[in-house]
């Protein structure tokens, strides 16, 4: 390995590729009478591409080839829950009957949207045991804005405007803290124990010192972004709400609590869920997510919208009347329309396919595997907190004795065998953390293959350490000039074009 | 079990690996007090029952294959080249997770990296993000730029009232916590009225280009009276209108926004779609969001990478001005791959077809007894009615002849009751016009 | 001892700004050690002149690749310039931490501020303390 001629060829940027005058799509001609369009309006040249269906084709083709994904193999990325998206659900999506429905269309002819939204939300309150949800937000940290916005909005309502803190453990993800800010609150971060739960007596200090009348409530995630169950989790909540603050649950781990616990009868006032995560829909490279939200009785009316509700009962005549309705004080939209419906649909597929017993079984699976990586992971690795961890666990990325390696060098080694890395350095209180998530979909053969392959990269780092540190051999490319990209940037290649033009 | 593929057999290896007697085990510290709830759920189907249910479900609505569609207001029902799915489906692309680990994401970031260099072509910017989740959301963050690039230290934001209402919406329910004024939307949307708001306190200006009503407002002068006042001038633009009309970049603006839809994304009930974004070089640091950058491996061969890190809340945490992770990844991969589909030639006859289709049935219905179409400005592909009925009752009998009709402005515009915006894109053929018309002209 | 420099003459903060006094002129900058921990700086941003800083506010941010940081003021006063040349040219900053690539001058409503702050002793420890 090493051998740079291993690599596939890079393909050229779309823009070097065609011939003036070419086109990549037949198109009609009109068929009705030319209007004379305003010439000060319109545009001298228009900078795309011109290239042929068949080489735009190919070079998406030969782009996608140089991508890993979940289709070709195990993507452990802690967090992230990198489950298979099944294929049927990508079916319904394509469906005209969802494909071609106008998100304006008059209500009774978006029935069947309607209903399955409102199944959806349903089903996802009955799993977090929530009274109401809304699948508004377009994402996870969309559903976080909304909840925190929501916990500011009731805190308003009963004349407690000054409560304007959100607790938030250091284990949290970015986006914990950073929804805080963006709603106009301050974020006072939290300590963990040394077993990785939320220190209780830095809760306690937080909860009953001077800044008890501040506080408006605290964001956790659970199982935590260390895959812990937090044993305290009931102290946490009834410290918090003693002290006047909601409770905010980040659903991102619900992969590990599905008919294990439900958040909302644990007391969380509001969770969002990540349907692109525990509901399987796929991440596409980045996106769309989908982050529905899930609130109790105190919250119900603050739910952003529009959410569904039945509008008119069953009666002899047929089958209720679903509609769209604004929450009595809704914190308001989050986005155009009803949410990433697109998403809404896989989600529902994948909860009708599973039903009850088997959604049950996602999560005891989910946990098998995550739990049987480590228990073989931790005879090679060091894994801090000994006990058992929920839908993944953290294991520190370094090799005894071998200063010079690092979680990263051993997450592009991985690479080299066939697998994507885990996520690397997060949770940011393990040093050279590598979270590792398998999910529930993963077979036993490809998770024993991973083990090998991790035990492998330990050997080959006391042996060779440079193998690890110039990794990755065979990807499409070697390690990037990160700096390189950030004092250059270089982020268009479109042609420049000529003052006046465009 | 669906898609979980353990055998009893392999469930006890792994159990014994992990050294306990039963699954139960592995929870005990979950509260003993809330463990194991039962799940109210409907029993597990097959593949073969669920996509039948799925199917039922679906034409249980209107769509766009049984039905003529002329409603747009902010969704467009344009053609989409087969290839745009085909490539979608492919599972490296859609099954791949964010490219933070560039090596083995190069397929994704130059996808993205060529997406962000096309929309910088269309609307005249130099840089664009690898997307928000849609229009909306994109307008709410451009307030947020706007807000720091004047250093938080101006407290005025103006949007037109010719802005997508629920825009608009959405643009407040992301600044209630701030203390800023949003102005200017309860107006009448003429460019005049908005430019006497401009003010030393005004961060920014934002406009429709074309607006919610359809049509073309002038934007320069507009532009010179917020640079004249050290304002920001976001215009939020259709980009397939931009196919034909000058860029907003050409016009003066500081940041252009919109919904992507139109380029290759299907209705799909109203999401996921995209939100562009795209800014002028000077603020490129200010964009929330992924940002795609080129630079080179350590073989020094030509590579893509997500760049400008620090900003985004992975690293920024609580100092972040957004708390996007998330974006509209594979949406941003069908524009990219629809804007090279049709290129520069493409793109431009399809924007034609939008205007002369729309100017045709403008002019037939306006010919109406009762009907009256307001020709005052130009406009691209949709544009308003006057009618002689409420607009849900011509909707009624338009749906019974297959036809989708406009979007029914008086819901949110008072002084428009009984006015209908209707849309006409190149999938509308000249008999489904006609048709439209001809119902129309039934019901004067 | 001694990795890093830490000029005799300027005083220190716990997060890493040094500052120099002259009358009620103080000027500040990241101290060598800050800069090797950022690695490639390749962003700053600093408050306007006129702008007010509090005791231990930020009077603006520092980029590298991989991390951003909010530098504080330990004193409180009144910014009355920022060196602009960094704006262009950050990796001034790594290059020479105490000369050019200074970063702000305020004048100080109160020196209080710079009592709690080190010497370059006592600042020399600290950074081989971590």
């Amino acid at each position: 390995m090493g051998a740079s001629e291993a690599r596939p060829l890079l393909e050229p940027l779309i823009y070097d590729l065609g011939a003036p005058g070419r086109i990549g799509v037949n198109l009609p001609e009109p068929d009705v009478p030319e209007t004379q369009m305003p010439a000060e309006l319109l545009r001298d040249d228009l900078a795309l591409p011109e290239v042929g269906e068949v080489q735009v084709l190919r070079h998406f083709v030969k782009l996608s080839q140089l991508n890993y994904s979940i289709d070709q193999g195990l993507y452990p990325l802690g967090s992230c829950t990198m489950k298979y998206n099944p294929k049927v659900n990508e079916d319904a999506a394509r469906l005209a009957g969802f494909a071609q429905l106008h998100p304006l269309t008059d209500e009774s002819g978006a029935q069947g949207a309607l209903y399955l939204m409102r199944e959806l939300q349903q089903w996802l309150g009955e799993i977090s045991g929530f009274e109401a949800v809304s699948l508004a937000p377009a994402a996870g940290a969309q559903g976080e804005f909304a909840g925190i916005l929501m916990i500011r909005q009731y805190h308003i309502d009963r004349g407690e405007g000054q409560r304007d803190i959100i607790l938030v453990p250091n284990s949290a993800h970015g986006t914990n803290p950073a929804t805080v800010t963006m709603a106009g609150m301050s974020v006072r971060e939290l300590p963990a124990n040394d077993q990785g739960n939320v220190d209780m007596e830095a809760l306690h200090a937080a909860c009953e010192g001077e800044l008890r009348d501040r506080i408006a409530g605290m964001m956790i995630t659970v199982p935590s972004t260390l895959g812990l169950f937090e044993s305290t989790i009931l102290d946490v909540i009834s410290t918090v709400h003693e002290a006047g603050g909601l409770m905010y649950m980040d659903g991102a781990n619900m992969n590990a609590l599905m008919a294990v616990v439900k958040p909302g009868e644990l007391g969380f006032d509001v969770m969002h869920y990540n349907l692109h995560k525990t509901f399987s829909t796929p991440h596409g490279g980045g996106g769309p997510g989908s982050g529905a939200v899930g609130v109790n009785e105190k919250l119900r009316a603050y739910l952003p919208g529009p959410i569904v509700d039945v509008i008119e009962e069953e009666d002899e005549d047929g089958a209720p009347l679903y509609g769209f309705v604004m929450p009595e004080k809704s914190i308001g939209r989050m986005k155009a329309f009803h949410g990433n419906f697109g998403m809404h649909l896989r989600a529902y597929a994948y909860i009708r396919v599973y039903g009850d017993s088997g959604i049950r079984d996602v999560t005891r699976y989910a946990v098998l595997n995550a739990n049987y990586l480590r228990a073989k992971l931790m005879r090679t690795y060091t894994v801090p907190y000994p006990r058992y961890c929920g839908h993944e666990f953290v294991l520190e990325g370094h090799v005894d004795n071998v200063d010079e390696v690092h979680a990263l060098d051993i997450s592009k080694r991985l690479m080299d065998y066939g697998f994507h890395p885990p996520t690397n350095y997060f949770p940011l209180i393990v040093p050279e953390a590598l979270l590792i998530e398998p999910t529930e979909t993963e077979v036993k053969e490809d998770l024993d293959a991973f083990v090998e392959a991790m035990e492998a990269i330990a050997e080959e780092a006391r042996r060779d350490p440079d193998t690890l540190l110039n990794a990755p051999h065979t990807a499409p490319v070697r390690r990037l000039d990160e700096v390189r990209a950030v004092k250059e940037l270089v982020l268009c290649c479109a042609p420049a074009l000529p003052a006046g033009a465009g | 079990m669906s898609y979980i593929p353990h055998t009893p057999a392999e469930t006890e290896v792994m159990l014994a690996e992990i050294g306990v007697r039963s699954i139960d085990e592995l929870f005990e510290a979950a509260p003993a007090t809330h463990r194991f709830p039962t799940l109210d759920l409907p029993p597990p189907m097959s593949e073969m029952e669920v996509a039948a249910e799925m199917l039922a479900i679906s034409e249980a609505n209107d769509h766009g294959q049984d039905y003529a569609i002329f409603r747009g207001a902010g969704a467009y029902h344009h053609f989409i080249p087969s290839v745009v799915n085909h490539i979608l489906l492919r599972g490296e692309f859609y099954t791949a997770y964010t490219p933070y680990q560039p090596e083995v994401s190069q397929g994704t970031l130059q996808a993205t990296y060529e997406y962000q260099s096309m929309m910088c072509a269309l609307t005249g910017m130099d840089a664009a993000n690898a997307s928000h989740y849609d229009g909306a959301t994109s307008l709410a963050e451009a307030i947020t730029v706007a807000l720091e690039v004047t250093r938080n230290k101006r407290k005025k934001v103006i949007l037109s009232h010719a802005i997508h209402p629920q825009y608009r919406e959405v643009a407040r329910t992301y600044h209630q916590g701030r203390d800023i004024r949003i102005i200017g939307d309860r107006g009448r949307g003429e460019v005049v009225d908005l430019m006497e708001m401009i003010d030393s306190n005004t961060a920014m200006i934002a406009v429709q280009y074309p607006n919610f009503f359809g049509q073309i407002d002038e934007l320069s002068a507009l532009a010179e009276a917020a640079r004249s006042n050290g304002a920001l001038l976001v215009v939020v633009a259709n980009p397939m209108a931009l196919s034909i009309l000058k860029s907003p970049g050409e016009l003066g603006a500081d940041i252009v926004v919109g919904e992507g839809q139109p380029m290759g994304v299907p209705l799909g009930f109203g999401g996921p779609y995209l939100g562009y974004f795209a800014i002028r070089q000077k603020h490129v640091r200010k964009i929330a969001g992924r940002i795609i950058g080129e630079t080179q491996d350590a073989d020094g061969r030509r590579a893509f990478v997500m760049t400008l890190r620090p900003r985004e809340q992975d690293i920024k945490r609580e100092r972040a001005t957004s708390n996007i992770c998330t974006n509209q990844g594979l949406m941003a991969l069908s524009a990219s791959i629809y804007m090279a589909l049709m290129g520069k030639n493409g793109l431009r006859r399809v924007g034609e077809l939008n205007y002369h289709k729309a100017h045709y049935a403008a002019q037939a219905i306006n010919s109406l007894d009762g009907y009256s179409v307001d020709m005052s400005k130009p406009f691209f592909n949709e544009f308003v009615v006057a009618c002689p009925r409420p607009v849900p009752e011509i909707n009624e009998a338009l749906l019974t002849e297959g036809m989708i009709g406009g979007y029914d402005l008086g819901q949110h515009y008072f002084h428009a009751q009984d006015h209908m915006l209707v849309c006409v894109t190149e999938v509308n053929g000249k008999d489904e016009i006609d048709r439209l018309v001809e119902v129309l002209g039934g019901l004067s | 001892m001694g990795e890093w420099k830490a000029p005799a003459e300027l005083k220190y903060a716990e997060s890493d700004e040094w500052l120099a006094v002259a009358g009620d002129i103080v000027t500040i900058g990241i101290t060598d050690f800050a800069q090797d921990q950022l690695n490639d700086i390749v962003y700053v941003e600093f408050k306007d002149p006129g702008d007010a800083v509090e005791a231990g506010g930020s009077f603006g941010e520092v980029e590298s690749v991989k991390a951003a940081s909010e530098l504080y003021s330990a004193v409180a006063g009144e910014v009355i310039e920022v060196n602009s040349a960094l704006e262009d040219e950050p990796e001034v900053v790594n290059a020479d931490p105490y000369g050019a690539g200074w970063m702000v001058k305020i004048r100080a409503s109160s020196l209080a501020g710079i009592e709690g702050l080190m010497d370059s002793a006592a600042y020399d420890a600290y950074c081989d303390s971590r």
